[in-house]
């Protein structure tokens, strides 16, 4: 557990350079600010979270990142790549899958063609594979594939829009509040999901304001407040932190 | 009632001549919420390349065999017409991507009188309407007392096939499936690896190479030609677009039926004649948007983030 400092810190068990690293990114609408000089990295095979308040930045940071957005400052390394100056079309083709807030289905397309969108820059023979692979996580989907996607529940649209994003097989999958409008038990069936991607090789970057579900999934987690990361550490940390849970899980 | 069966047929000529043109609005519409009022200019030089292909490209004995002549000339149109519109959408569209939507707008207007007197001062003779070769001329079909002129009948089912073959590209390709991607949401269809330039690009190029070829059909089956047949012409496929919910490809191809059957029948039967087509037209499409703003086939304006 540390405070962040200005200079970057590499998240302790592993030597080697992190698969994504955020370098004093600044990103403006505008005059205003969303976020400044935030710095973090995500170390591959792990699940690492983003918590915080509403409006604190979370969505803005991965919205620039996955390249929706063009950063004022700093800069942001995949595999030590910089991808800040690159298109999002090009970013997801590097490996990077952004599943955004709300979810943002096709919502008069059905699962099916959703799900090819998802593989849209692939030309490999796994397509048909991978997308069977998605049915059998979540056998709902599997079974209304020719159902237009916006006629399915929050939480089946929430299985939709992960199955998606894994479809272009990224190394970094960034899910930004996957758990918003579900109910507890479906909640618990994508963090269960997500810990299972992660079991199978696939690096996640989680923005959440469910803090006590995302830190108790996550691998490591920042603390983001007004634009910045101020706390960071193992979510086991975090969630025994006490301004933590003062200030995001409730209890004060 | 002979009378009546003919202006139908010459309706549904006339709405499969429009079709070819609506097709292009409503597509670009539906990708960039972009009224491009210069399209009814690519229709106009498309006819004209053609008339360029028949007139300087083609020997004197290949003008005369219908079957070499027509593709040749469809082609050469299809070409021009874009050529015509990716230069458009390049050098005029894409600067104002992000600007509030009435500059692309102004735009379009300027460019569609650009392409008009451009057209007028470059092409030898089209200072006043140009005479344009009935490449096509077997003879007319007869069904009783209906006549069906032959080059007419070749633009109805030329339009019908296109329709058809646009409308399953658009619902089966990837590519199709890109494009209807990026009408619905095109942050999201970025964040799928969908490049926004490149679908911008196919969907004024589909929209031109349609315009082009009905821009040759209509050259053979009204046998001459003017800088200014884009405007007239695009205003009924801009009307028949928005009839049948601009955006939408089947409510376009609908639309433009549905006013060639008006305009033919207004001539013949509604006060006013063939002066007064476009009031009737126009009154319909008013009647249906105070009814339907969404047009026929059109969806409710949609929520963007």
């Amino acid at each position: 557990m540390s405070e962040t400092t200005a200079a970057p810190q590499a998240p302790v068990s592993t030597q080697t350079r992190p698969l994504l690293e955020v370098r004093g990114l600044s990103v403006a609408y505008g005059a205003i600010e969303a976020i400044r000089d935030i710095t973090f990295s995500v170390q591959a095979g792990q699940i690492v979270s983003l918590i915080g308040s509403n409006g604190a930045g979370k969505t803005t940071t991965l919205r620039t990142i996955s390249g929706l957005l063009r950063p004022k400052a700093g800069e942001i390394l995949f595999e030590g790549r910089p991808i800040h100056t690159q298109p999002a079309h090009a970013i997801l083709g590097m490996g990077v899958a952004h599943c955004p807030e709300g979810r943002r289905l096709f919502p008069r397309m059905t699962v099916e063609e959703n799900l090819l969108l998802g593989a849209y820059t692939r030309s490999d023979d796994g397509v048909a594979e991978d997308m069977e692979r998605v049915y059998e996580l979540f056998p709902v989907l599997g079974e209304r594939r020719q159902n237009k996607a916006g006629l399915f529940s929050g939480g089946e649209q929430q299985m939709l829009a992960i199955g998606r994003a894994m479809m272009s097989r990224p190394r970094l999958l960034m899910l930004d509040e996957p758990s918003m409008g579900l109910s507890p038990i479906m909640t618990q069936r994508i963090f269960d999901t997500i810990r299972n991607l992660r079991d199978l090789g696939t690096t996640v970057l989680l923005v959440e304001q469910n803090a006590l579900a995302a830190l108790a999934q996550s691998d490591y987690g920042y603390v983001v407040d007004l634009g910045r990361t101020t706390l960071e550490g193992s979510g086991h940390e975090l969630l025994a932190d006490q301004r933590v849970r003062d200030a995001y899980l409730g209890e004060s | 009632m002979a009378t009546l069966l003919q202006q139908i047929v010459n309706g549904l000529i006339f709405g499969g001549l429009i079709a070819m043109v609506a097709l292009g609005y409503t597509m670009v519409y539906g990708i960039i919420q972009l009224i491009n009022f210069a399209h009814g200019e690519i229709f106009m030089t498309g006819a004209f390349g053609g008339l360029a292909v028949y007139t300087w490209l083609l020997p004197a004995e290949a003008q005369k065999i219908w079957y070499v002549a027509l593709p040749a000339m469809m082609v050469g149109g299809a070409i021009v017409s874009l050529v015509v519109a990716l230069l458009m959408e390049r050098l005029a569209y894409r600067p104002l991507r992000n600007a509030p939507r009435l500059a692309p707008l102004i735009t379009a207007l300027g460019v569609s009188v650009f392409l008009q007197e451009l057209t007028r001062i470059v092409y030898p003779g089209a200072n006043s309407a140009v005479p344009f070769p009935n490449v096509f001329s077997a003879a007319p079909v007869h069904i009783g007392s209906i006549t069906i002129p032959s080059s007419g009948l070749l633009m109805l089912v030329v339009s019908v096939v296109l329709s058809v073959v646009l409308q399953t590209y658009v619902n089966r390709s990837r590519m199709g499936r890109a494009m209807r991607a990026t009408a619905q949401d095109p942050d999201t269809s970025r964040l799928m690896g969908i490049n926004p330039d490149r679908v911008i690009v196919l969907t004024f190029g589909i929209g031109a190479v349609l315009a082009g070829i009905g821009g040759v059909l209509y050259g053979t089956y009204i046998n001459n030609v003017d800088p200014y047949i884009g405007f007239q012409n695009g205003l009924f496929a801009f009307a028949a677009a928005v009839l049948g919910g601009i955006g939408s490809i089947r409510g376009a191809v609908i639309g433009a039926f549905v006013i060639g059957l008006i305009k033919n029948i207004a001539d013949i039967y509604l006060p006013g004649g063939t002066a007064y087509d476009y009031v009737w037209i126009f009154i319909l499409l008013i009647a249906v948007l105070v009814f339907r703003p969404q047009g026929l086939f059109g969806e409710v304006e949609r929520v963007r983030a």
